[in-house]
C-alpha cells in the first residue's frame, strides 16, 4: 500500500445496534467517517405472517395482522378486515366503522409518538423518548380498556368491533384528547427550534419525489418531500370522507420535513379523533351478518339458531366467496395493503402485505450515501420503518 | 515531620472525597435525569437508591474480565489505568480553600501549591485523550476506532479555545498559581458584588467563562459533544470492548475530568472559595440556614407522610440535616469547612448544569462539531483574550 493510498473501512451495523431500530442490518463502507456504499440487509425477523395465515380461518387470521406492524396493530386490523369484507359484501354499521377511525387515528398517534422519541433519542436527546412514552402509556391504557391489551389488540374483526366498547369509553378519550396538544407544543418546544436539532435534521437525507415514488416510498416520507398523496383522502375507506383533515406536506424533502410532517399528522389525527368521538353514531357495533359475527352471549344461550351459528363459526369458520381484492389504508408509515385470494373455503388462499416499511426502506442507500456515520442514525429514524413490516 | 504527617491526613482525606464523590456523582446524575424525565431512577439498593453505586461496583467487580481476540495487550491494558490515573491526578493542586489554623497548626487545604499550577492542571487534563486514543486503537473493534479518532480530534481542538480562554483570568490575575488565583478574586465591589472574574474589571470574562464551561463539556465527552461514546452511532464508542474494572476505570475517569473541569472553573472564574457575599456581612451562617432549611422541609414532609415509612425516613434525613448546620456553627471547624462548602457549591451548580443539559439536548454531528470550535469557539475566544489584554493594559489592574 502506497503512502497515498487510503483504505476503506467495512462496518457492520447491526443487526445487534442499538439504533437499527430491531434487527436490521446495514453494511456500511466507510471512507473516515463518510459512507461510500449502504447496503441495508433485511430478514432478520422474517415471522412466515403471511404463510401461516393460509392456515387459520378468516377471523383467526386477525390476531396474526397484530404482529406484523406492532406499532400501529389497529391499522394492519383494520385493513384485513376492509379486504375480507370486501369480499363477503358486507355493510357495517356506522358505529362500528366511526369507532374503526378513532380508535386507527389514535393508533396513527401512538406510532408517530413511538417514531418521535426513539428518533430523537437517536440524535441524542434522551428526554424527549421518556415524555412520549408517557403520552403512550395513556393510548395504551385506552386500548386496554377497550380490548383488553395494551398492544396486540385485535379489536377490529371481520364484520365490526370484537367487544361492544366499555361504558364510560369516551371519558379517558376525551382526557387524553384534551391534553394532548398542549403536550405536542412541549415536545415541540424542546425540538423544532432547537438549534442542534436544526443541524442534525435540515438538508440530511433528502431524496426528491420523483425518485421516492420509483423505489415505492409511501406515507409520510412522500409527503415531507412535496407529493400531497394520502390514501384517506385519494380512496377513502371506513367513512374517512366524512372528516374533516389536512394533509400536512412540505416540501424540503430532508429529515427535518419529515419530522415536521409526522408532528402535525399527530394534530389532524387528534382533530380527526375529536370529531369521532364528538359525533359518535349510536347503533349496532357489528353487522348484522349471523354467519360471520357472532351471536351475543343472551343468544346463544336462548336461540337454537344463535347456538348453531356460534358452533358453525368456531368450528369451521365462515366461508367467503370466491375472489380476490387488494385494500389499502393509511398506516402510520405510508400505504399498507391486504391483498387476499379466497378459493371460496374458510381459510384464505393468500394473503399478500403491502408493508409500508419495506417500500420506504428502499431508499435507505439512496438517503445516506456520501454522508456520515451520524447521518444514517438520522436517515434511518426518519424513515419510522418496523422490522415485522418489512420482513412478515 | 508535621509537615509529612498532615500531608498524608490531607491526602487520605482528599483521596476518600474524591473517590466517594465520583460513586455518588453517578448516582446523582441518574437521579436527576430521571426526575427530568419523570421517572424515579434508582430506587431498589437501599432508601432512595443510595445503595446503588455499592451494587455497580460489586456488579462490575464480578463481570468477566474480557479481552478481545487480535487486540494488543498491553496497550488494552494501558489505556483505563492512564484514562483513570491521569483523571484523577488533578485533585492534588486545586485549592479548596486558603491558609487555615486547624488544632494551632497553620497548614494550605489544598495538597501541594505548584507555582505553575495552571500549565500542569492543562497537562495533565489533555493527557488524558492517550487513554482514550489507546483504548481505541487497542481493542481491534472498528466501533472502537471510529470512537477513539472522533475522541482523540475532538480533545485536541477543544484544547485550543480552552487554553485561550483560560489564558484571559491569568492576565486578570497576573500569576500561574492556583491558589493566587483564588486569593486575586477575593473581595467585593461596593461591598456586595464579588470580584470574582467573571465580574473583575477592566474585563469580566463572561465569554470566556462561557467559552470555557462549552471546551469543558467537549473535553469530558459530554452531551452535546459526546460523540466518541456516542451509543446510538458507535454503540459505546472507544470503549465498546471493555469490561468488568476496565469498563469501570473508563467510567470513573469521565466522571473525574467533570469534577476536574467544573472545579478548574470554579477556581478560574467563580472565585473559588471566596463566599458569595461578605463574611462580614453574615455569610459565613449560609450554611447553616441552609442545611437548616433542608431539614425542616424533611421534617415537615416526615410529619405529613406520602408513604408510611416516611414517618421514619424523613426524621431521620431531617436530623442529619440538622446535625449538618450544627457542624458550621462549631467555631474550630469553622475555618476549615466553611471554604470547601463555598468551592463544593459552586462546583456542584456546575456539575449540575452538566447533567441538565445531558437530559435536554441532542449531540452534534462529528463536522459540525469540529466547524463549530474551529470556526466559531476558537475565534471568539481569541478575541475575547485580545480584548481583555488590551483592558488590563490600558487599565491596569
Amino acid at each position: 500500500m502506497g503512502p497515498h493510498q487510503t483504505t476503506r473501512t467495512v462496518l457492520n451495523m447491526g443487526p445487534q445496534h442499538p439504533s437499527t431500530h430491531g434487527v436490521l442490518r446495514l453494511l456500511l463502507e466507510l471512507d473516515g467517517e463518510i459512507i461510500v456504499k449502504a447496503e441495508p440487509d433485511i430478514g432478520y425477523l422474517h415471522t412466515g405472517i403471511e404463510k401461516q395465515c393460509e392456515d387459520k380461518t378468516y377471523q383467526q387470521v386477525v390476531p396474526l395482522t397484530d404482529r406484523v406492524d406492532y406499532l400501529a396493530n389497529l391499522s394492519n386490523n383494520l385493513c384485513y378486515c376492509l379486504a375480507v369484507e370486501r369480499l363477503l359484501g358486507l355493510e357495517i354499521p356506522p358505529m362500528a366503522q366511526w369507532m374503526r377511525v378513532m380508535l386507527t387515528e389514535l393508533t396513527r398517534i401512538s406510532s408517530h409518538l413511538v417514531w418521535l422519541g426513539t428518533h430523537a433519542m437517536d440524535t441524542g436527546a434522551m428526554s424527549v423518548f421518556l415524555y412520549c412514552f408517557r403520552e403512550r402509556e395513556d393510548l395504551l391504557r385506552i386500548f386496554e380498556m377497550f380490548s383488553g391489551q395494551r398492544m396486540m389488540t385485535s379489536y377490529f374483526r371481520v364484520g365490526g368491533l370484537a367487544l361492544e366498547p366499555p361504558r364510560g369509553w369516551d371519558q379517558p378519550i376525551r382526557a387524553f384528547l384534551d391534553a394532548f396538544p398542549e403536550h405536542l407544543e412541549q415536545y415541540e418546544g424542546l425540538l423544532t427550534a432547537n438549534p442542534i436539532w436544526l443541524l442534525r435534521t435540515k438538508g440530511v437525507g433528502v431524496v426528491p419525489a420523483g425518485e421516492l415514488v420509483n423505489l415505492g416510498v409511501t406515507g409520510p416520507m412522500l409527503r415531507a418531500a412535496g407529493l400531497a398523496w394520502d390514501i384517506r383522502k385519494a380512496e377513502p375507506y371506513s367513512a374517512y370522507d366524512r372528516f374533516e383533515f389536512e394533509v400536512p406536506t412540505r416540501t424540503e424533502g430532508d429529515v427535518y420535513a419529515r419530522y415536521q410532517v409526522r408532528v402535525d399528522e399527530m394534530r389532524q389525527s387528534a382533530r380527526i379523533a375529536r370529531q369521532a368521538l364528538d359525533g359518535m353514531p349510536s347503533g349496532p357495533w357489528a353487522a348484522d351478518a349471523p354467519k360471520v359475527v357472532l351471536p351475543d352471549r343472551e343468544k346463544m344461550k336462548t336461540q337454537m339458531e344463535a347456538l348453531i351459528h356460534h358452533f358453525k363459526i368456531i368450528y369451521e369458520g365462515f366461508k367467503v366467496p370466491e375472489g380476490e381484492v387488494y385494500q389499502a389504508i393509511e398506516s402510520p408509515r405510508g400505504e399498507l395493503g391486504y391483498y387476499v385470494v379466497s378459493d371460496g373455503s374458510a381459510k384464505p388462499y393468500r394473503v399478500h402485505i403491502h408493508g409500508p416499511s419495506y417500500g420506504n426502506l428502499q431508499s435507505t442507500a439512496r438517503m445516506i450515501q456520501g454522508r456520515m456515520i451520524a447521518d444514517v442514525i438520522a436517515s434511518l429514524g426518519s424513515m419510522d420503518f418496523v422490522l415485522g413490516d418489512v420482513d412478515r | 515531620m508535621t509537615f509529612f504527617v498532615i500531608t498524608l491526613i490531607k491526602a487520605a482525606l482528599w483521596a476518600a472525597a474524591i473517590l466517594l464523590s465520583l460513586l455518588y456523582l453517578q448516582w446523582i446524575e441518574r437521579k436527576v435525569i430521571a426526575h427530568v424525565q419523570l421517572r424515579l431512577g434508582p430506587s431498589r439498593v437501599g432508601p432512595h437508591g443510595l445503595l446503588q453505586p455499592l451494587a455497580d461496583v460489586m456488579k462490575l467487580l464480578l463481570k468477566e474480565d474480557l479481552t478481545p481476540a487480535g487486540a494488543h495487550k498491553f496497550l488494552y491494558l494501558l489505556a483505563p489505568f492512564l484514562a483513570v490515573s491521569l483523571a484523577l491526578v488533578p485533585v492534588v493542586v486545586l485549592p479548596f480553600g486558603p491558609e487555615v489554623e486547624v488544632f494551632g497548626v497553620r497548614t494550605a487545604l489544598h495538597l501541594a501549591d505548584l507555582n505553575i499550577g495552571v500549565l500542569f492542571l492543562l497537562a495533565v487534563t489533555s493527557l488524558g485523550v492517550y487513554g482514550t486514543a489507546l483504548a481505541g486503537w487497542a481493542s481491534n473493534s472498528k466501533y472502537a476506532l471510529l470512537g477513539a479518532l472522533r475522541s482523540s480530534a475532538q480533545m485536541i481542538s477543544y484544547e485550543l479555545p480552552m487554553a485561550i480562554a483560560v489564558v484571559a483570568p491569568l492576565l486578570l490575575a497576573n500569576t500561574l498559581s492556583l491558589q493566587g488565583l483564588a486569593e486575586a478574586q477575593g473581595g467585593y465591589y461596593g461591598g456586595w458584588i464579588p470580584r470574582w472574574n467573571v465580574f473583575q474589571l477592566p474585563a469580566p470574562q463572561i465569554f470566556g467563562c462561557v467559552i470555557f464551561l462549552i471546551s469543558g463539556f467537549a473535553e469530558t465527552n459530554r452531551v452535546p459533544f459526546d460523540l466518541p461514546e456516542a451509543e446510538n452511532e458507535l454503540v459505546a464508542g472507544f470503549h465498546t470492548e471493555y469490561s468488568s474494572l476496565k469498563f469501570a476505570s473508563f467510567f470513573m475517569a469521565e466522571y473525574a475530568n467533570m469534577i476536574t473541569s467544573c472545579a478548574f472553573a470554579t477556581v478560574l472564574f467563580f472565585g473559588a472559595w471566596q463566599p458569595l457575599w461578605p463574611e462580614a456581612k453574615g455569610s459565613g451562617y449560609f450554611p447553616t440556614l441552609l442545611f437548616g432549611l433542608a431539614g425542616l422541609v424533611a421534617l415537615y414532609h416526615g410529619l405529613h407522610p406520602a408513604r408510611p415509612k416516611d414517618r421514619i425516613t424523613l426524621p431521620v434525613v431531617a436530623l442529619a440535616f440538622f446535625g449538618l448546620a450544627a457542624v458550621f456553627l462549631i467555631p474550630v471547624v469553622r475555618p476549615v469547612l466553611l471554604p470547601v462548602f463555598w468551592f463544593v457549591l459552586k462546583a456542584g451548580s456546575l456539575l449540575f448544569t452538566f447533567m441538565w443539559v445531558r437530559a435536554t439536548l441532542p449531540r452534534f454531528r462529528y463536522d459540525q462539531l469540529m466547524a463549530f470550535t474551529w470556526k466559531f469557539l476558537f475565534p471568539v475566544a481569541m478575541v475575547n483574550l485580545l480584548a481583555t489584554g488590551l483592558l488590563v493594559a490600558v487599565y491596569g489592574k
